[in-house]
């Protein structure tokens, strides 16, 4: 039955690593806005050229 | 043919502004357009077509130039250090993913700019940006040159508890869910059969790691709880978390009872699971409610606008919103000052009536600093705003403006009464229901004391009207109707009496059809501008718009008899205007069809105005679905000449009343409350304040330009005159809705007190039924006045 208190100090220290682990998201104010990281996601990188490009590439016409 | 601005989307008019053959509303989003362009940044507007947010055209010059103090840079900087700087704006404009995009790419625009960081929900940037290559005043100038022009208040550095108490809860429900999956899996053992055979040293290292866990859980995470009960009972008040707080005590005395006399591992899974779920309850209930009160406080509210002096000397109305600090403000006769500023030219009489409640003016020089909230009396004045203006300033003068009607709402103190005896009736139950089972089954009477306990929490009751009441104002505002807070609500279900205004109300304030009869100079033109200028009466402003053209002169002994007209010494010349008992000294005959306002100048009869009213449209049909339901009344302080046709409107249950002082107005409010009516006035917000402040619910009609007063308790906009009656109709789908509330609420404590005091229902599953009742009301109070708005509301 020893291993039961093997498999209950295990299972508490990985819980507490989650817990922690939260602690940590929460403070670091991965909480505090969940709206932004799901637009910025889907952002293009910029080119890195700065070249003026031609009219026809720019996306802006109306549509 | 008129085109779409490719930056913001509105209406760029005959003339639109071309940039590379697109089309642009003004100067200004061709400006943002060319920047963003250069800047390689053109996939702001692939993000969201017209993205872009139109702003008065106008260079920024030295506005910005306080930001280079020192001291306000330290108390605006969260981080200074080296060449290294940190700063967090509230930027009202931001609404789409496209300025997310735009306001995250700020490092392509200026390289002094290291990153920048928006939180949405918050509409706040944080930007890192090194300071010897751009100053916090650049960077506030580059942000005010792309449009989103940041909001700017020392007081910032206070509110920024918000987000740690956000955060605390989170940490606790974290906390809380950490130990109860623990001590489940050691108590599960025991909730089978054959549990008993455990080994007496697992149960009881199973026991003590059970107390360990629970440990943070009832000194930290429930610590709001005991808080709250403690505080209730010092001031001697039985509130609903004393019920909470016992119930956890009690769990946690008993459990530590079992463990440490080896009779048993106690209750520790249901006590954090307990706290795990009501806390849950509770952040969703915070998070309502922040949505809400945001909306409230920044978003939906009223539309006031300011006349500001442009810099070429002519008067502009515009929002607000975007007024800025070192503007020129013209504020007339009885006008709000909205922030606050610095009196450049008049002679001011400030009453503070509406800020301190002292109502005697008080008299200020040029130069002299006057206070947000005070209200001019006399001619008008000029004033420079010194001070960022903040709508807040102005909701909070109007809630704190409402000693009247207080302790009338049935509803909220039904709610206290019931809250109250509520509570302790709770607490004797559960000892009755402990005392029972005490002689029958002592765990099984710890569990019915707890699951009473908490099951019966009047929390559901609690949140019922906020909920619904909040949730119908942010429908109302979405729809141009502003209320001051829910209790207008109520009044407006109550009310049984409808009395209206004439001019500016049921009329049409824009529209008049204005000629003068006799022959006026240029010059005199002038003169009559000049004093029309300083009163906010819907025909003086109809004056001063049908002589747009005409300079304006300096004026003197400025005089507005209310209900009879203006005077005042302008050039050494003595202007009157007004009604012709004013201006002729003499009862005119009644034979008028229109409403006219006589001049004279110097002593000298000049002739008079002629205005003829348009009627708001549906007037007649608005009327008519209320003349069923409502006793109506009209009180007009001009003379009868429309008599007949408002008549045939009104139809003849209708009681007219013609030439009313604002004064009469009043009195006749004053007598229809003696005759136990409850009254609703409409009218125009500053001539009408007295009749408006002493009616049950005053609602003000705003066309394009409002002037906020706080007298009364809601804004209709002009536009939605016609739906008046649906939104008092909807007054009353709300209140049924707090009703079926109230009863679910009831029935739903009713059935889970049976089953708690039968000792059948465990703490736990108490724990989350609790949070599931407030959750369903909350829903439902919110998705069926939504639902019923779609479906009742234009």
């Amino acid at each position: 039955m020893s291993v039961i208190v093997l498999l209950v100090i295990i299972g508490i220290l990985v819980a507490a690593g989650f817990l922690i682990a939260f602690i940590w998201a929460v403070r670091s104010g991965q909480y505090d806005d969940s709206y932004s990281p799901s637009v910025r996601i889907l952002f293009d990188d910029l080119k890195e050229s700065k070249e003026p490009s031609s009219e026809e590439e720019l996306p802006n016409k109306p549509k | 043919m008129s085109q779409a601005c490719v930056h913001c989307g509105e209406d760029c008019g005959k003339a639109p502004v071309l940039y590379k053959d697109l089309p642009f509303c003004c100067n200004g989003c061709k400006t943002v357009y060319q920047l963003l362009n250069e800047k390689e940044l053109g996939s702001y507007y692939s993000i969201m077509p017209m993205a872009g947010i139109k702003v008065e055209e106008e260079s920024a010059g030295e506005k910005y130039a306080w930001l280079d103090l020192e001291e306000i840079k330290n108390k605006l900087l969260e981080f200074n250090e080296g060449t290294i700087s940190k700063v967090t704006f509230f930027i009202p404009a931001i609404h789409c993913a496209s300025c997310l995009w735009l306001l995250e790419n700020l490092h392509q625009l200026n390289p002094g700019v290291m990153a920048s960081q928006v939180n949405f929900p918050k509409k706040e940037v944080s930007i890192s940006f090194k300071n010897d290559q751009i100053s916090l005043r650049k960077l506030v100038e580059l942000l005010a040159a792309i449009h989103y022009i940041p909001e700017i208040s020392l007081k910032d550095i206070d509110k920024k508890k918000d987000t740690s108490s956000n955060r605390k809860v989170l940490l606790k429900i974290g906390i809380a869910g950490f130990s109860f999956m623990n001590t489940m899996m050691y108590n599960f053992p025991d909730y089978l059969p054959g549990g008993e055979l455990i080994e007496q040293e697992f149960r009881s290292l199973f026991g003590i790691l059970s107390f360990l866990l629970a440990l943070p859980v009832v000194f930290y995470c429930s610590n709001d709880y005991f808080l709250s009960a403690y505080k209730g009972l010092k001031h001697k008040v039985i509130n609903i978390d004393l019920p909470i707080a016992l119930g956890i005590i009690t769990l946690f005395l008993q459990s530590s009872y079992e463990v440490f006399s080896g009779s048993g591992i106690g209750f520790f899974d249901s006590l954090s699971g307990l706290l795990f779920f009501m806390l849950i309850g509770k952040w969703y209930q915070n998070k309502t409610y922040q949505a809400l009160s945001f909306e409230r406080d920044y978003k939906s509210y009223f539309p006031v606008a300011v006349n500001k002096i442009m810099s070429d000397g002519s008067e502009q109305s515009i929002p607000l919103s975007d007024l800025q600090q070192g503007d020129i403000l013209l504020i007339r006769n009885k006008e709000i000052i909205p922030a606050d500023a610095r009196i450049v030219s008049g002679q001011a009489n400030i009453d503070y009536s509406f800020v301190t409640g002292e109502a005697m003016p008080v008299s200020k020089k040029i130069g002299d600093t006057v206070f947000g909230g005070g209200k001019q009396a006399g001619s008008a004045i000029q004033i420079e705003i010194i001070k960022e203006v903040k709508q807040n300033l102005l909701t909070q003068l109007w809630n704190q403006n409402q000693e009247k009607n207080q302790a009338q709402s049935v509803l909220n103190s039904l709610v206290n009464r019931v809250s109250k005896y509520f509570t302790v009736v709770i607490i004797l139950i559960a000892l009755v229901a402990m005392i029972y089972w005490l002689n029958v089954d002592k765990r099984l009477a710890i569990y019915a004391f707890t699951s009473v306990l908490i099951i019966a929490c009047p929390c559901a009751l609690a949140l019922t009207v906020p909920f619904t009441f909040g949730n119908t104002m942010r429908q109302f505002g979405k729809r141009e109707f502003y209320l001051k807070n829910t209790q207008v609500i109520e009044d407006l279900y109550r009310a049984d009496t409808i009395v209206f205004d004439k001019t500016g109300t049921i009329t049409m304030s824009k529209a008049f059809q204005l000629s003068f009869e006799g022959s006026l100079s240029d010059e005199e033109e002038a003169l009559i501008k000049s004093l029309a200028r300083h009163s906010t009466h819907p025909l003086s402003k109809a004056i001063v718009t049908h002589l747009a053209d005409a300079p304006v002169h300096e004026t003197h002994e400025f005089k507005e008899l209310e209900g009879m007209g203006l005077s005042a010494l302008i050039r050494e010349q003595r202007v009157i205007m007004g009604s012709a008992a004013m201006v002729l000294g003499e009862k005119h005959s009644r034979e008028l069809t229109e409403s006219r306002v006589y001049v004279s100048i110097a002593g000298k009869y000049k002739g008079y105005y002629r205005l003829e009213n348009t009627y708001k449209e549906g007037l007649g049909k608005l009327i008519e679905e209320l003349s069923g339901r409502y006793e109506l009344h009209l009180l007009s302080g001009d003379n009868d000449s429309e008599k007949a046709v408002l008549s045939r409107i009104f139809g003849s249950g209708t009681n007219l009343h013609f030439n009313q002082s604002p004064t009469d107005k009043l009195e006749y409010i004053r007598n229809l409350k003696k005759e136990g009516k409850t009254v609703i006035m409409i009218g125009d917000g500053l001539n009408d304040a007295g009749a408006l402040h002493e009616s049950h619910t005053g609602i003000t009609i705003a066309d394009d330009v409002y002037q906020f007063s706080p007298a009364c308790e809601a804004i209709l906009s002009g536009r939605q005159f016609k739906n008046l009656f649906s939104y008092i109709r909807f007054t009353h789908k709300s209140l049924r809705i707090v009703h079926i509330s109230f009863g679910i609420s009831f029935l739903y404590n009713i059935v889970g007190l049976s089953f708690a005091v039968q000792g059948i229902l465990s703490p736990i599953v108490a724990a989350i039924l609790m949070p599931v009742s407030s959750v369903s009301v909350v829903a439902f109070a919110s998705l069926s006045v939504n639902w019923l708005a779609k479906r009742h509301l234009k």
